[in-house]
């Protein structure tokens, strides 16, 4: 457990990817078997175990430490948890008369324990442990590790371990379970690959380059097609037969992250599909009344710890396609754009889902016609979905289905993004090679205030800059500094002081954790309007008049 | 608490800090006074301006090193264990662990026995002498990390965590923030320990109290000053820099900083995640708690006022095991891991 209490530790004091796996690297490098394999399996979400509830960790606790000082301590640390990490008094020396336990005695334990059982074994391990174990013990135990780290980063960390690429990982991954003997025994070449038992396999996403729009002279309508790029999250279906013949059918994030469990409605409609195997590219929307909803609405069904029955009776997943990869036992990925594009408009007019539709092509006749559809979705096909149309996609009609992002096969041609015009109010470090320069940024607008207009701050940026603009902001910001908070300086704003930046965003939703009421999507600083006066920057209004209408 | 009170016949509390009326002296005064008997060489405990300063000679050196040759208008040397008379006091030091030549100083006054800490720490430290546990009336504590929540761990393990960083990211600096008296010295004598083998490279203000160690047989790895022309070249070298360096210009064009920060308050993740740290190291020269409370008990002392720090904690927990205890609320102590970014800051 100390070693993984150590991991995560680091981990999480680790702004950066790169950072994060040469950690993980260099974890699974030095600790054995079958600690690794656990320790891989909690970073992935791969355990499974009774979770313990705060109010637990606060009455052992209360069983231990004097109320007044643990007061005291919790007023000053801020985080429960961590406050109980640090204060928790063994009641022997640490390591004098147990040892600390092994990361694999604790899931082991964890996996066989009834709801009685966990206080003493939970006792029993806090003794045992030191601070950053307990923390970590605590992580883990609460079922959220926080430390940064998706169950794709972590997979790239173990396939470092063996010098192979990440998605040579992912193919096998889903027929291994923890704690992952054979995957390890490969990646150290002790064993041959395991072979790829997964009926439902993720397989890579072919991802589109942005479109320069200088590029057009040199592209031919006539070899392409167009999509509506839907304002929603892209979305691969993946189903195939367990060994008894039953439905085997998974939904995976662009990155290969499984997302099943947050859309079970989804999965459960696509799983009665009949088809023996199939994989679909699509994006995962929410429809109301066969009409696609804002994203803001979408993100109401992300990161859900538990999915309530209301849930998805008020955000109904949907899924709408654009490719087809596979379809019983023929991987399809080798054919051209458009054979794949036959087969998935049989496949959907076949399957008769509620939840699946096809995403439509867009007729144009020369770039310029194009131009227009994308300017206006609505006149173009896109009916009243016009609002969740963030573009187009262009895909050549004989552009074969690859992993990553190869230049030339697919475009994406987004909405031009929306630009507003802000003060600098906050500066903030960076890390890494950014350590010495105040890099995020902070910005505001103008509204009326109790004693004329004010700026509030509507978002944050930390790119959109080259070195050189970073350096001359950053002395901008030393030199205008009139307060600081730790890492944080308030640099000077107001009618007659402050730097105006140009952010470009792509969509703004309603926030109830900004004080400006507003939260946008992607920002980055488009233009340092170093000769525009502070005053002239935009109102809150013209954002507020960008938000999405309430829904119900 | 008049009368009954040891602490009390022995010393009050002025706008000056602590003084002994018996001995017309005052201890770690927070402005000139006449006769002064200074516990360590940090600049919240030594100012200049006294008429005379009694403290160790290690002490008495820092103090000239960092306030100048004309610091006070007379000193006078005290070894440890040596006890000098004052009027109608007597005073007696002895070793607090915390830096070099830090003291505790015993006041003998009117029949009682009154230890004046200091601070001081309890865990092993290469660099100065042990502390000594004082039988007295009554303790006079800091408690700067007077919390439960503070146990520090072995040093040693700490600077392990920072070997082991050089193994993973042996392609950037290692920029270590820690205070020029005391916490660098520390760390450069552990990094002698713990047989790193190249020469520490560090920031041209610490090189006096540096060599000021060094004089005084503190032994401690090789270091060398940190030239312009050296920052592009310090991949995977460790740097250790005054804690307002570690994140700021001084940095710039050394090769991906990789910033820690060796201090008792990285125990706490806010704190180090305020700062951007990228590697807190756990390293304290301030007794953490269970030392503050182990401490209090070894010196049998049935009375414990606590000068700066967390210090409702600890009069808490004092008077549950049945010890009169009072918080002083002394202003302008701290902790100089603190104190010296917020001074340096302010400078920028």
């Amino acid at each position: 457990m100390n070693r993984f209490a150590h991991l995560l530790d680091r981990l999480s004091y680790q702004p950066a990817r790169n950072g994060k796996l040469r950690l993980m690297t260099d974890y699974f490098r030095h600790t054995a078997d079958p600690e690794r394999g656990y320790a891989l399996a909690s970073l992935t979400g791969g355990l499974s175990f009774r979770h313990a509830k705060p109010a637990l960790i606060r009455d052992l606790v209360a069983e231990r430490a004097d109320p007044a000082l643990f007061a005291l301590s919790y007023d000053f640390v801020g985080d429960l948890s961590e406050t109980v990490a640090l204060l928790w008094t063994p009641l022997e020396a640490p390591g004098s008369s147990h040892p600390p336990p092994l990361l694999s005695d604790v899931v082991e334990a964890l996996a066989s324990a009834g709801r009685n059982d966990l206080r003493r074994l939970l006792t029993g391990w806090l003794d045992a442990l030191d601070e950053t174990g307990r923390w970590a013990l605590l992580k883990l135990i609460t079922g959220a590790l926080r430390v940064g780290v998706s169950a794709r980063l972590a997979r790239a960390a173990v396939a470092e371990l063996g010098g192979v690429e990440v998605d040579s990982v992912e193919q096998v991954w889903h027929g291994l379970t923890p704690p992952y003997l054979p995957l390890f025994a490969w990646l150290e070449g002790r064993a041959e690959r395991p072979s790829a038992v997964d009926p439902a396999p993720f397989r890579p996403a072919m991802l589109a380059q942005p479109l320069d729009e200088k590029a057009f002279d040199a592209l031919d309508p006539r070899e392409f097609c167009a999509e509506w790029k839907w304002d929603g999250i892209r979305l691969q279906v993946s189903a195939g037969r367990d060994r008894n013949g039953g439905r085997l059918l998974r939904l995976y994030s662009r990155t290969g992250e499984e997302t099943t469990a947050a859309f079970p409605d989804l999965a459960d409609a696509l799983g009665a599909i009949e088809a023996n195997d199939f994989a679909l590219d699509g994006e995962l929307l929410v429809l109301r009344d066969k009409r696609v909803q804002s994203f803001a609405t979408l993100q109401q069904r992300l990161n859900r710890k538990t999915v309530t029955a209301k849930l998805v009776a008020d955000y109904p997943a949907h899924l709408r396609a654009y490719d087809i990869i596979a379809l019983d036992d023929e991987d399809l990925r080798a054919l051209p754009f458009v054979e794949r594009r036959a087969r998935l408009e049989q496949f959907v007019r076949r399957a008769r889902c509620r939840r699946l539709d096809l995403s439509p092509l867009v007729a144009f006749s020369d770039w310029p016609s194009l131009a227009a559809a994308r300017a206006d979705p609505s006149a173009a096909g896109a009916g009243e979905d016009g609002a969740a149309v963030e573009g187009v996609m262009l895909k050549r009609r004989d552009s074969i289905y690859v992993a990553g992002r190869p230049t030339g096969p697919w475009f994406k041609w987004k909405r031009d993004p929306f630009n507003v015009d802000a003060v600098l109010m906050y500066a903030q470090r960076g890390h890494g090679k950014r350590s010495s320069f105040y890099s995020d940024y902070t910005f505001g607008v103008w509204r009326a205030g109790a004693d004329g207009d004010e700026l509030v701050p509507v978002g944050k940026a930390y790119f959109g800059f080259t070195d050189e603009e970073l350096a001359r902001i950053d002395r901008f910001v030393r030199n205008n500094t009139v307060d600081r908070f730790g890492p944080v300086r308030v640099v000077a704003h107001g009618v007659d002081k402050g730097l105006v930046f140009e952010i470009a965003f792509e969509g703004l939703n309603r926030s109830t954790r900004h004080k400006s009421g507003v939260a946008m999507r992607f920002p980055r600083i488009a233009r340092i309007r170093w000769d525009k006066p502070a005053r002239e920057a935009d109102r809150i209004e013209s954002l507020e008049a960008l938000l999405p209408r309430p829904d119900g | 608490m008049a009368d009954t009170s040891a602490a009390s016949a022995v010393l009050t509390t002025t706008p000056a800090g602590l003084y002994c009326p018996a001995g017309d002296f005052h201890i770690d005064p927070t402005r000139g006074a006449a006769r002064a008997l200074v516990t360590h060489g940090h600049s919240d405990h030594a100012r200049a301006g006294s008429g005379k300063v009694l403290a160790t000679d290690a002490t008495l050196a820092i103090m000239r090193a960092r306030l100048g040759p004309d610091f006070a208008g007379a000193t006078q040397a005290v070894r440890y264990g040596e006890t000098v008379a004052i009027g109608d006091a007597r005073a007696t030091f002895f070793p607090a662990g915390h830096v070099l030549g830090s003291a505790q100083i015993l006041i003998e006054a009117h029949g009682r026995r009154v230890v004046v800490s200091g601070d001081y720490k309890r865990a092993p430290d290469p660099t100065c002498a042990p502390f000594e546990p004082i039988r007295c009336d009554a303790f006079v504590s800091e408690a700067t990390f007077g919390l439960p929540v503070f146990r520090h761990p072995p040093a040693a393990d700490e600077v392990a965590k920072l070997l082991t960083s050089l193994r993973v990211f042996p392609e950037r600096t290692h920029v270590v923030g820690a205070y020029s008296l005391g916490k660098a010295q520390r760390l450069l004598a552990l990094l002698l320990e713990a047989g790193w083998d190249r020469p520490v490279y560090v920031h041209g203000a610490m090189e006096s109290m540096i060599a000021l160690y060094r004089a005084h047989g503190v032994s401690m790895i090789e270091t060398r000053h940190v030239t312009a022309a050296d920052k592009p070249r310090l991949a995977g070298e460790i740097v250790i820099c005054p804690p307002s360096a570690a994140s700021d210009l001084w940095l710039r064009k050394m090769p991906d900083p990789l910033v820690a920060f060796a201090s008792g308050w990285m125990r706490v993740r806010a704190r180090a995640r305020q700062r951007g740290v990228e590697l807190p190291l756990v390293v304290s020269d301030h007794a953490d708690w269970p030392e503050l409370c182990a401490t209090v008990k070894e010196t049998g002392c049935a009375e414990l006022w606590v000068t700066h720090g967390a210090e409702e904690a600890l009069v808490h927990w004092a008077q549950t095991q049945g010890l009169a205890a009072r918080p002083l609320h002394m202003i302008g102590f701290g902790d100089e891991d603190e104190r010296e970014t917020v001074d340096a800051e302010t400078q920028a």
